[in-house]
């Protein structure tokens, strides 16, 4: 392999002949091509699409002639010669301005159509030639300016940050412009500006007719009590979570801390199907509760209560994350100071634990409110009457009514108030944190609770370890019985048939259930994401936590901003941006896989810079400088240290891709149908028995590869490990 | 081949509006070993991270082995680091923290192993080679970094302040193996220090650095005989600054009147005198009071009231001792002292 790295770099490097492939070999449109209209047939390569009339396609052709001539005149630093970047600049220009100029149904600008004729066909979206040239370009600049110096001549990091930069814009920004500019557009595509307004003033969204009257809020004020609702409740339960197990001799700590793991692998709709099943009008407990004390059959579950519950229930997990962080990294000392100075435990608890704790409340309540804003599974299911932000985007977009400007408008006001939140929280974090932790032991006992806290506490946290378990013994349980929902609770393996039948027969094994199909895709999709979501987003951190680079400030400005956009945002900007070419690539596999890159890469960028600030900076200079260059240094220097941080994404980039939904469902087609997108279908059926069989099974892949996973990334770290009499300072602690 | 082994010509590093390094020009000798010295934050680290291709100058040239490497990354460089923490990595053995160049650099592991073995053995490293960087001592890790960074015969070899992790009572024996290794292979080694004594120890010449600027290149005698000005006579030993006028061929100042061998010159001037080139006799009727004394085991140092000011004076334990409050005549030795630049 080192032979044919060498090989390729002879040769002018890999872009170069990237570069060649893509203008003179592979076919530049998408495969197979949409009929356009006769003229040229369509599966050339750019060369010959040009010389068939194409004109627009010469400039990348010739671009890339030009870099091969240097090549042969100026050897292997070509990318080093003055006019590389002017050129591959200017050809990236003409390369994009052809692509968005030029659509499937001619041209944007009508004077294109008179110098080149054949644009008035219009051009179907890129293929594999298309896409292969913008590597190529990309590449190609990353090189050139590595040559002159940028990031400290480290041609690999120079790619990788050009790389990040045009796939962070392509994939999170691109898509939020294609759909702010949709928002200017009426549903028959004709450009009205005006229609923003009215689209944005509309009175169904922002009335306020439920404070006073019994009539209905408008959908953003209805997202926005959830959210602080939301929010407030689950800040309230993870406090008593935290205080419980930080704070008191409770005795299964253990298990309220895997507990509170649960809702992380758990499928979306299920705990809203279980909620049903508990609280419905033909619900377990309502029946009972008919039954023992004759309170009436209702469905207040559907609607805010009944999201309002699900919602808790999956948040209160983080939320207790995060305040548990912040129990306890406050001193000891600091109390038993308020004590000594004659305070009372209640007093005590009052002026100097819970100011202490309020950045940790005021953090972990905007992330339930960013994560009610976004949540999409709990709403379908549950919401009843009761419509919020995510549910209206969806039925804009899926519904009878296909109005994506619509959407669009819905989509911006959503990210506008998640952004705001996002905005808050990094504001409250960087500035409000009096985290007390200095390095020392803490000396001193953390003070126990006061009486009446104590109380309250338990009162709110053993509720919601019984519904908990409720919820979650229906899961186990509601897949492999006649019908949990009335109550029949005699065994059968029906709805698990149903889902996934199979049989060994003269042609090998046949899987006759309707959920194989979702079932492997979603594996596959899962499976392929993975890694490359980890791949991205450690080398990001490996850029922000290593690299000194210009623009580097924009650039983590720009990832952080990608964390905060919302699911279903990102599947509509989706349908807006990728559903037409240049970049057509709606209803395949790819767009799913990208969707999971983006959207989960935080979490690996996150462990990675955590990680990465562990470990002595001179390990990967020694490395530079005995030879190695950034690739091999990051791959036998770096991975290897920070392997604790890579298994944490690569877990949380699989389970995540199991269970997501909210941008998912806007992508699925008929041919890659994903597992949840399935479930919702059947949950919508009513058919709440197979639901959560299939969630069931979800969850038990899930956790069995979990533990592949630990076993393929975390054998060797151990193995190493037990050889060591004492490890050395410069791993990360795990 | 040249015998110029690194060359920088008018090298600047900014870092935003911040300039590490302003323009600086220097060469140095095919296995010379040439120290940069100062105070932290003058840029002489900056200026062994430009050479080793760590950081790239934002102007200048950087030449190595006469080639232009200003724009060439470490990896495309040859120079071997030792680096203050040593940086080996602690995931891997020994010997293959040795032979990880050559193998990185796309060379035959065996042969790399071999050649990693026998340079530890020139280190006294055998039978190390499969332990863990984590198992060794102090010393033998810095061995074995310096058994990485030269396993590739580098252009040159760079040390970022070596001693500072080295227990204070081993750093003597230390920097001299350091010395003796360098001159064993005959490598040119460049070497950072804030630590005036340990440049003095081991280098063919002293880069002394301020403010990102070169304040004087010279042989170790050189900058202590003659340093040029008052920063490096400050910076380097302890020396006494006296302010005087120029008065023909004469420096005065108060009671003091020396005859400076450039030549004359005019107005106010200062020269440094070290501490040992003072001579103290006790005099009843002398000139100056002698206001502190200190024993030191190896010698006796004094401060010395005078009319043209304190002077710090050290003298041979053999002396007769002096007291604090004696009064003495005091005697600068004709070339003992230093025309500082103005």
């Amino acid at each position: 392999m080192r032979q044919a790295l060498t090989l390729v770099n002879r040769l002018g490097g890999l872009w170069l002949l990237v570069g060649l492939a893509a203008v003179l070999v592979l076919p530049w449109y998408k495969l197979p091509p949409p009929d356009t209209g006769g003229g040229a047939s369509l599966l050339g390569s750019a060369l010959t699409e040009a010389l068939a009339g194409r004109w627009w396609l010469l400039p990348p052709v010739l671009a890339m002639l030009a870099f091969a001539g240097l090549r042969l005149g100026r050897g292997e630093r070509w990318p080093a010669h003055a006019a590389v970047p002017w050129l591959a600049g200017a050809a990236a220009i003409l390369y994009l301005g052809q692509a968005f100029g030029i659509g499937l149904r001619g041209p944007a600008i009508d004077g294109i159509a008179q110098a080149m004729p054949a644009a008035a066909l219009g051009q179907p979206g890129l293929g594999v030639g298309g896409f292969a040239l913008g590597i190529a370009l990309t590449g190609i600049i990353a090189d050139s300016l590595a040559m002159r110096g940028f990031c400290r001549g480290e041609r690999f990091a120079a790619n990788a940050v050009i790389f990040v930069i045009t796939l962070l814009t392509l994939f999170v920004f691109f898509p939020i412009l294609r759909l702010g500019s949709a928002a200017l557009f009426t549903p028959d595509g004709v450009f009205q500006p005006g229609l923003f307004v009215t689209r944005f003033t509309a009175p169904d969204l922002w009335g306020l007719d439920c404070l006073v009257g019994d009539r209905k809020c408008g959908v953003v004020i209805n997202t926005l009590i959830l959210g602080i609702l939301s929010g407030l409740c689950s800040t309230a339960l993870g406090l008593a979570l935290a205080l419980i197990v930080a704070r008191t001799g409770f005795r299964f700590k253990g298990a309220l801390r895997a507990i509170s793991i649960l809702p992380i692998i758990t499928p979306p709709f299920v705990v809203g199907v279980a909620i049903i099943v508990l609280f419905g009008r033909t619900g377990v407990v309502t029946g009972w509760l008919d039954l023992l004390f004759d309170i009436p059959r209702t469905r207040w579950v559907y609607g805010l209560p009944g999201i309002l519950l699900a919602q808790v229930l999956a948040f209160a997990p983080i939320t207790f994350l995060v305040l548990l962080g912040t129990v306890e990294a406050i001193n000891p000392t600091l109390e038993e100071a308020s004590k000594t100075l004659g305070a009372k435990p209640f007093a005590t608890f009052r002026t100097v634990t819970w100011p202490l704790l309020r950045p940790g409340l005021a953090a972990a309540f905007l992330l339930a409110f960013i994560e009610s804003l976004a949540d999409f599974g709990n709403p379908i299911v549950l919401g009843g009457g009761y419509d919020v932000l995510s549910i209206r985007i969806f039925f804009a977009v899926v519904g009878a009514r296909y109005d994506l400007g619509n959407a669009a408008v819905l989509a911006i006001i959503l990210l506008t108030l998640t952004l705001s939140a996002f905005w808050l929280q990094t504001r409250w974090l960087g500035k409000k944190s009096y985290v007390t932790v200095t390095g020392k032991s803490d000396a001193g006992l953390s003070a126990p609770l006061p009486d009446p806290l104590k109380a309250a506490v338990y009162l709110a946290v053993i509720p919601w370890i019984l519904f908990t378990l409720g919820v979650y013994a229906i899961v186990v349980i509601g897949g492999f019985v006649t019908d949990v929902a009335r109550f029949d609770l005699a065994p059968t393996l029906r709805h698990l048939s149903t889902a996934f039948a199979f049989e060994f027969g003269q042609f090998g094994l046949q899987l006759y259930g309707s959920a194989w199909d979702s079932l492997q895709t979603t594996v596959l999709v899962s499976a392929i994401a993975a890694p490359l979501t980890t791949a991205i987003g450690i080398l990001t951190a490996y850029l922000i936590a290593r690299q000194n680079f210009a623009g580097k400030g924009a650039f983590e400005f720009g990832t952080m901003l990608s964390f905060a956009i919302p699911g279903t945002v990102v599947g509509v900007s989706y349908v807006a941006a990728f559903n037409v070419p240049p970049v057509d690539i709606t209803g395949t596999m790819a767009i799913l896989v990208i969707c999971f890159m983006f959207r989960n890469m935080p979490v690996g960028m996150r462990a990675g810079i955590a990680a990465l600030s562990q470990i002595d900076r001179s390990m990967e200079e020694a490395s530079q400088t005995m030879g190695a260059n950034g690739f091999a240094t990051l791959r036998t220097v770096v991975l290897p240290l920070i392997r604790p941080a890579i298994f944490t994404s690569m877990v949380y980039a699989f389970v995540t891709a199991m269970t997501a939904v909210s941008a998912v469902i806007f992508l699925v087609s008929a041919r890659h149908n994903m597992a949840t997108a399935y479930i919702m279908g059947r949950v919508e059926n009513g058919e709440y028995p197979l639901a959560i069989a299939y969630s069931a099974v979800l969850m038990i892949i899930m956790i069995v590869c979990i533990a592949i996973i630990q076993l393929l990334v975390g054998r060797r770290q151990l193995g190493r490990r037990s050889e060591m009499h004492k490890p050395p300072a410069a791993l990360p602690a795990e | 081949m040249t015998e110029t082994a690194i060359e920088f010509v008018d090298v600047v590093k900014r870092y935003g509006s911040v300039t590490a390094v302003d323009r600086i020009s220097f060469s140095i000798r095919r296995g010379e070993l040439v120290t940069f010295l100062g105070p932290s934050g003058c840029g002489k680290t900056t200026s062994l991270r430009l050479i080793a291709g760590l950081e790239l100058p934002s102007e200048g040239t950087v030449r190595i082995a006469g080639q232009d490497v200003s724009t060439r990354a470490a990896a495309e460089r040859n120079v071997g680091m030792v680096f203050q923490s040593y940086a080996l990595f602690p995931h891997m053995t020994v010997i293959d923290n040795v032979a990880y160049g050559p193998t990185i650099r796309g060379g035959d592991k065996k042969a790399a192993a071999e050649r990693g073995m026998e340079i530890l053995a020139m280190l006294g490293l055998e039978g190390l080679g499969k332990r863990l960087p984590s198992e060794l001592s102090g010393g033998q890790q810095q061995r074995v970094a310096v058994a990485r960074a030269i396993v590739q015969q580098p252009d040159v070899l760079l040390f970022d302040e070596p001693l500072s992790n080295v227990d204070a009572k081993l750093r003597r024996r230390v920097r001299e193996e350091i010395r003796d290794l360098q001159r064993r292979f005959n490598l040119t080694a460049v070497y950072v220090t804030h630590d005036q004594e340990e440049a003095l120890a081991v280098s063919d010449r002293i880069v002394v650095m301020n403010q990102g600027r070169i304040a004087q290149i010279g042989t170790p005698r050189e900058l202590y005989n003659s340093p040029s000005s008052r920063f490096v006579a400050d910076f380097i030993g302890d020396a006494n600054l006296i302010e005087g006028q120029f008065e023909g061929t004469s420096f005065v100042a108060g009671d003091l009147a020396l005859t400076l061998p450039g030549g004359p010159g005019n107005g106010p001037a200062t020269i440094s005198v070290r501490p040992e080139q003072i001579a103290l006799a006790a005099a009843p009727q002398g000139s100056a009071t002698v206001t502190n004394a200190i024993y030191l085991g190896s010698r006796y140092e004094y401060l010395v009231e005078t009319a043209y000011g304190p002077l710090l004076v050290s003298a041979p334990i053999t002396s007769a001792p002096l007291a604090s409050g004696d009064r003495v005549d005091v005697e600068i030795r004709p070339d003992g002292f230093t025309l500082l630049e103005s």
